[in-house]
């Protein structure tokens, strides 16, 4: 192995504080990056969590609808075309809007409502825990999230409240279907969940349409728009974008997000490079004496890249450390930290990328540096 | 004739610019062969610093040439520069600059690592150099803990552990006592003997003249007086005295 890297090493190591302050730089960039990141992977995950459960091949929203709790309407009537086109096997309508759940004590709090036709299969709730989807065809049953029991005042199932004054019981309770508004979902069968909204029954929010086999989705797509107007016919993975683009994007949650990321990579560069080059200039006779002997360009940048690529990897090992942990204690909270595995590579080549950056100051000042120098000291 | 390992040719240095230009060589020619120890003499500011640099590739002159090993430095890159010296000179500072954070041999085997030679072959060399300059039993000492006398020669064994054709040795004994300085210009004179290297070492110390092949005495810029330890050499004409110094070698 070459003595560059344990050149590189042992200056490193050799001023432990100024090598800790390098460290703490890189780990607050990096974590600093990770938690914006992941949570605009947490919060663009959430915004779809509906549509990413919901069992369709095409959703059929109102035109100008940009996601899922938009509350646009579309007339029951365009459940009947939507039928009449050849390749459609089912078209299932959902409902969705606000109400006001009425606790025990009298106190009001929002909830959103997602009504939908659980015998025809519709936009269930999942991950349910306690109780069924079928209890939920029994009017007056309702499906919601064990996080919100305190919200909702409720202790489990079998519990009663009320939904605009209508009385409700749980009948199913799920685990980890949270909303990223704070708003607690509650599921109900398609004609509860008008009445909960208030909302005439001739209004439809969404429809959930499934094709027969072998039925080209473009095509079809193409024949809804051409036929109904005043609509989109969204694939999932179509509507999932819009959803995420509006809410990321639409409202400025995601730029911000890229933007505190952004900044702590400026930070983080800023503070590597500053502590490289101190150190650079501190060992500068030595790289001096490094030139006079005759090392080359090459020969020097592996030295100053090696001290920089040895601060990349300790300060990403204890920023993924911290990550991890910090996604742990997220999971279960209204916005997840979501670190994928692409995420973390995509990390580790940034912090390279980053203290390669930091270390060019450097590289510039001893790659100037006149060997005979070493003369005169 | 043998050539010679470094040759300089009206070599002037002009260093600085406007007010603070000064002018530190002055048409300076002289030659460095293999096998004999030279000692540069002159006071401070007299230019042994700075033709040591030129001569060493670590400037070029303003006028003149510099050849080493018949590779002229003229308009040669810093990049170049800095591969003329791999390939062909070794240096000994007055500081040592040994580097801290490695040992004696890994200080030694450095010379090696820039130049590519790794492995158990460059270890070998390593050891050997280390043992030549009575260093074996201090490879895996840090600078650090290193007398002043150990270091200087353990940037010998730097120096010389590439096999290059020249050394330069700056001041190699000024921050030593008498006796370690002693030694140090034996080694070097050994140096120049057993292994053929042209020596050339600057000092102003002349307890030090009675290992020198030929004194060089610097003064202003200029060459003014050359001596030889020859006695048969010292009686000649300055012409005739160069010609015998190129037979010299």
């Amino acid at each position: 192995m070459s003595l560059a890297f344990t050149l590189a090493s042992r200056n490193l190591f050799q001023d432990r504080l100024r090598f800790i302050a390098s460290l703490v730089g890189i780990v607050f960039s990096v974590l600093l990056v990770m938690v914006q990141v992941g949570l605009y992977f947490g919060f663009g995950r959430m915004v779809t969590t509906v549509i990413d459960h919901a069992s369709t091949d095409l959703w059929i929203v109102a035109k100008g609808a940009k996601c899922f709790e938009d509350l646009s309407l579309l007339s029951t009537g365009t459940q009947n075309h939507l039928r009449a086109l050849d390749g459609v096997a089912e078209v299932i309508p959902v409902v969705v809007g606000y109400s006001a759940w009425m606790l025990p004590d009298g106190t009001m709090t929002p909830v959103f409502v997602i009504g939908s036709d659980f015998i025809a299969g519709g936009l269930s709730p999942w991950n349910v825990v306690e109780g069924t989807v079928q209890s939920l065809t029994v009017p007056g049953m309702v499906a919601v999230d064990r996080s919100y029991y305190g919200r909702l005042g409720v202790a489990g199932l079998g519990a009663t409240a009320q939904i605009r004054g209508l009385p409700v019981t749980v009948g199913a309770i799920t685990d980890g279907i949270r909303s990223f508004t704070t708003t607690p979902y509650v599921f109900a069968d398609l004609t509860d969940a008008h009445s909960y909204i208030g909302l005439p029954a001739s209004f439809i929010s969404h429809f959930l349409v499934r094709l027969k086999p072998k039925t080209d989705i473009e095509l079809i797509r193409q024949d809804i728009l051409a036929n109904i107007s005043g609509i989109q016919a969204l694939t999932p993975s179509q509507f999932r974008d819009q959803s995420r683009s509006f809410w990321l994007f639409g409202t400025g949650a995601g730029a911000a997000l890229f933007a505190g990321a952004l900044l702590s990579v400026i930070v983080g560069t800023a503070i590597v490079a500053q502590t490289l080059y101190s150190g650079t200039k501190e060992h500068l006779y030595e790289f001096a004496a490094l030139r006079a002997i005759g090392a080359s360009n090459s020969y020097i940048y592996k030295v100053i890249i090696g001290q920089a690529l040895i601060n990349a990897v300790i300060g990403f090992a204890i920023a993924a450390l911290i990550g991890a942990t910090l996604v742990h204690f997220t999971a279960k909270s209204a916005l997840q930290i979501v670190i994928t595995p692409n995420l973390m590579i995509a990390l580790f080549l940034l912090t390279v990328v980053m203290c390669i950056a930091s270390a060019i100051a450097s590289i510039v000042r001893v790659v100037r540096v006149d060997p005979a120098i070493v003369l005169t000291q | 004739m043998i050539e010679p390992i470094i040759e300089a040719t009206k070599v002037s240095k002009v260093l600085g610019r406007g007010p603070t230009r000064v002018q530190a060589l002055k048409d300076v020619s002289m030659t460095l062969n293999g096998g004999k120890l030279t000692v540069l003499m002159g006071p401070s500011g007299s230019g042994k610093t700075t033709l040591l640099s030129i001569l060493g590739c670590m400037l070029t002159p303003t006028e003149g040439t510099v050849r080493v090993c018949g590779t002229s430095t003229s308009g040669a890159r810093p990049e170049e520069l800095a591969k003329i010296r791999r390939q062909h000179i070794g240096f000994v500072f007055q500081s040592y600059h040994l580097f801290s954070t490695l040992t004696a041999a890994e200080n030694v085997r450095l010379a090696l690592d820039v130049r590519d030679e790794r492995g158990p072959k460059a270890t070998a060399k390593t050891e050997e150099v280390l043992a030549s300059v009575g260093l074996t039993s201090k490879m895996t000492s840090f600078p650090g803990q290193l007398s002043g006398g150990e270091q200087q020669r353990g940037a010998i064994a730097r120096a010389i552990v590439a096999e290059p054709s020249a050394i330069l040795a700056d001041e190699p004994t000024a921050a030593l006592d008498a006796a370690n300085g002693q030694a140090i210009m034996a080694i070097f004179s050994a140096i120049a003997r057993e292994r053929g290297h042209a020596v050339l070492v600057v000092t102003h110390d002349p307890r030090l003249f009675g290992f020198a092949d030929r004194i060089i005495y610097i003064e202003d810029g200029l060459l003014t007086r050359e001596e030889f330890a020859d006695p048969a050499v010292a009686a000649l004409s300055e012409p005739e005295r160069m010609r015998v110094s190129s037979r010299l070698t």
